[in-house]
């Protein structure tokens, strides 16, 4: 018989409606394709005025805790700020600093009070997690961190480090006498000549290599322990959640161009929409996008009701590979579909393929996470 | 909250202590299987009993039989009949169609004379759309329908008549003018008797070898006058109406179930006993991938139905989950289903009958009856293109 034992629950507030219908505006109008593709040109990779009204309206507090200036509504709000970021292949440092705030929430209070507040007016947090040989198991780093009186010394090499050049807080995690521990970095504490560049599959992001030689941190930035393991588990349930909520979002955006090119382009006399070969697709594609949402906005659901970690794991598991495969399909049914024009840097199509490859990969692929279900379920 | 809890173990009590005993014969998988007179009483006296506990029509009005409670109660009834895996109600064209479609738009005696028959399974009822030479394009059906006085006289031939051998009416679909300015509006609907002479019923034989639809065959049959539903010439809106119940696109319905439940549990179930390399199926590892891959499926349809009842989560394409959620459900079930017979090995080519089949054949036969479903109602490809011009906006073949 299964352990976990399927629940439907699915909740959605009034706020959360609300909330929703704000970002969906928001990210309307400031994100439409031609500013993404200036974006991915520039060096920053994103708008420092856009991320300065998401922290204005509240979005980057979001999750903080009231008394850390936060406005503690949780993860649940999170996702409707997510979806239609992603639906707009919006690029700002709000997801890097959402999994950094995740996994500060479980050290102790004088961590949290030295780096939440500043996050919720602004500062920028990011999470320094994967290595070279790019595992996704968050409690496997090699990583080392050696106390040595009221420090600790740094030695090993990060990688996907998301916006690593804007960070004000880096959260990194590693291993302290054999167990996971995590230690917050400053961005002045970080060596010149620490932070490398990567070349990823998707232009929207920035990401870096991290090696952190030698980097000394105090004490009491260190999160050990049992925290050390809530802190990750935090992270990766809330990656998982954002980025199949981001997903979602990227295939109704891949949806829409594949849609409006269905009614505009003729072939043989007939605009191609009118084809089956197209039409039923694209069908599937809408199959996709109501099925990730579904499982995305459930997951939700669980972690807003305080669902035992095992169900949350489940759902969580359950929308990301759900969410991988499908946003993965329309991107590459959106190239195959605008023909000879879906070919070119010029087409959108490109766009979300793409973003669909680096969702894919970040936090475990859809293989990855079925193993895992197989052992909870089976 | 809790009340609707007690509700549900009250359900779940009533339905175990009154499940009908295994019958010596195999039972139909869906009410387009039924095919015999002991299948057919069996299932009949199933649904009677049921009926008669209150838990059928529950959320239809007093008036006419129905319980007048709220829908919840019945959704609950529901899901434990599926969950119990007690049999089916048979009259699901009565129950789940044309009886929500009387309520919705019928006359006042239309309502006293069906609703409460088709409740008790005293009037089954069949459906008379598809035709030899017209299934799909279901506007372009012939069967005549011409008045005569105050009757109507019938002539032509319907198709596919799921439990055409056993009902008492038709909901029928027409031509009353064949000269009408388009083809839609030339065409009527009548809740018409079958035991009128003149009306035919011929078995066919399905893939399974068992029987459960028909042929029926109007030759100058008569019917009254007041068997015509609405006004002359609605026929196509009544038709459409009536297929937002059966592929549930609309609610209303009276309830209860109406096929044999089958879920990825029971083929989990089937992957554990089942060998492979002498191991459990379930310990091989690309199975246990395709059997998670159906898990979130069923599972995403699942919150799909959850998600529908928040309007704020649907407001940009409000009809795609309920519009597609036959495309999806169906063909969910039909690979799953194929996958259930991969699972055996060399024995998934045993067949119904033989001793050594894996439950007497009974996957190999739900496989082939989960056509029924991809195919009844508006084939997989019909619906994907509903989906895709309705809910997308893409243009039509
Ligand atoms: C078990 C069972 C029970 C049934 N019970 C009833 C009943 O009780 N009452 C009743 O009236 N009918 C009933 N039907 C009939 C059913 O509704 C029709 O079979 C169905 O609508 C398809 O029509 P057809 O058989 O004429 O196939 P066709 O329309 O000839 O279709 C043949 C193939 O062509 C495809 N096709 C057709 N048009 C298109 C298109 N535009 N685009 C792409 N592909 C297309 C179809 O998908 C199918 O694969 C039943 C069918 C089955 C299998």
């Amino acid at each position: 018989m299964t352990a976990v034992k399927l629940k439907a629950t699915m909740t959605f507030s009034e706020e959360q409606s609300m909330l929703l219908d704000t970002a969906t505006e928001f990210f309307r109008s400031k994100s439409p394709t031609s500013v993404v593709r200036d974006l991915m040109l520039s060096e920053d990779g994103y708008d420092d005025a856009v991320w300065r009204e998401m922290v204005d309206l509240g979005w980057s507090g979001l999750a903080i805790p009231e008394a850390c200036g936060g406005s503690d509504l949780g993860l649940a709000a999170a996702v409707t700020i997510a979806e239609p970021m992603g639906r707009w292949l919006s690029a700002t440092p709000w997801l890097s600093t959402q999994l950094f705030v995740q996994g500060v929430l479980a050290a102790d209070d004088a961590l949290r009070s030295a780096c939440l507040p500043a996050v919720a007016e602004g500062a920028i947090g990011t999470v320094a997690l994967c290595e070279v040989d790019g595992d996704w198991d968050l409690e496997a780093a090699g990583l080392t961190l050696r106390e040595t009186g009221s420090q600790a010394a740094l030695s090993g090499t990060k990688t996907f480090v998301l916006n690593a050049d804007a960070a004000d807080f880096l959260l990194i995690s590693g291993n302290l006498e054999g167990a996971p521990a995590l230690a917050v970095l400053d961005r002045e504490s970080l060596p010149a000549g620490a932070l490398h560049r990567e070349t990823l599959i998707d232009d929207t992001r920035r990401s870096f290599e991290l090696i952190l030689d030698g980097v000394q941190v105090p004490d009491d930035r260190l999160i050990r322990g049992e925290r050390a393991l809530t802190a990750l588990s935090r992270i990766r349930n809330a990656a998982l959640l954002l980025i199949s909520a981001e997903s979602a979002g990227g295939i109704a955006g891949a949806l829409e161009v594949i849609v409006e090119y269905l009614n505009t382009r003729t072939a043989f006399g007939r605009k191609i929409g009118s084809y089956q070969g197209l039409k039923h697709p694209t069908v599937d594609i809408l199959i996709g996008l109501e099925r990730t949402r579904s499982h995305v906005y459930h997951a939700a659901s669980l972690i807003e009701a305080g669902e035992s970690e095992e169900a949350i794991d489940v759902a969580l598991r359950m929308a990301k590979a759900q969410a991988s495969e499908a946003f993965a399909f329309a991107g590459d049914r959106a190239i195959q579909f605008h023909g000879g024009f879906g070919f070119t840097w010029e087409c959108d199509a490109q766009l979300y393929l793409k973003r669909a490859l680096w969702a894919q990969y970040a936090f475990g692929d859809a293989i990855h996470h079925r193993r895992h279900l197989a052992e909870a379920l089976l | 909250m809790s009340e609707l809890d007690d509700f549900r173990a009250e359900v779940a009590a009533w339905l175990e202590a009154n499940r009908p005993p295994e019958p010596d014969f195999l039972l139909p998988e869906t009410f387009m299987e039924v095919g015999t007179d002991r299948q057919f009483e069996y299932l009949r006296d199933w649904q009677r009993k049921v009926y008669e506990a209150g838990y059928l029509g529950m959320a239809w009005p007093k008036a006419y039989g129905g319980g007048g409670q709220p829908q919840v109660m019945q959704d609950i009834v529901n899901a434990e009949m599926a969950r119990l895996k007690v049999p089916f109600v048979p009259n699901t064209i009565g129950l789940n169609w044309a009886g929500p479609l009387i309520l919705a738009i019928g006359t006042e005696a239309e309502k006293q004379k069906y609703i409460p028959g088709i409740l008790s399974a005293e009037d089954i009822w069949c459906q008379g759309f598809s035709e030899p030479d017209n299934g799909s394009d279901l506007a372009a059906a012939t069967t005549r329908a011409v008045r005569d006085g105050d009757d109507w006289i019938l002539n032509g031939s319907k198709i596919w008549t799921s439990l055409g051998t056993y009902a008492k009416y038709m909901i029928l679909l027409a031509r009353t003018n064949p000269d009408a300015e388009n083809r839609y509006a030339g065409l009527s609907y009548f809740l018409a008797p079958m035991d009128v002479p003149g009306v035919d019923v011929q078995p066919i034989r399905k893939l399974t070898g068992e029987y459960g639809f028909t042929q029926t065959f109007f030759t100058d049959a008569r019917i009254p006058g007041d068997c015509l539903m609405g006004r002359e010439g609605e026929g196509w809106q009544i038709a459409m109406q009536t297929l937002t119940f059966e592929r549930s696109v609309a609610g209303g319905q009276a309830g209860g179930l109406s096929m044999n439940a089958v879920g990825v549990q029971d083929v989990l179930e089937l992957a554990r006993r089942v060998k492979r390399d002498g191991r459990p199926a379930i310990e091989d590892p690309i199975i246990r991938d395709e059997l998670v891959k159906f898990l979130i499926e069923e599972q995403g349809d699942r919150l799909c139905g959850a998600r529908a009842r928040h309007p704020a989560l649907i407001s940009e394409r409000p009809g795609a989950i309920a519009m597609s959620g036959k495309l999806r459900g169906t063909e969910h079930k039909r690979r799953l289903l194929q996958f259930a017979i991969t699972l055996q090995g060399a024995n998934g080519a045993r067949w119904v009958g033989d001793e050594r089949a894996e439950r007497g054949g009974l996957w190999q036969r739900s496989y082939f009856n989960a056509f029924s479903a991809t195919i009844g109602g508006g084939t997989s490809q019909v619906q994907a293109n509903i989906v895709g011009e309705r809910v997308l906006g893409l243009p039509k073949d």
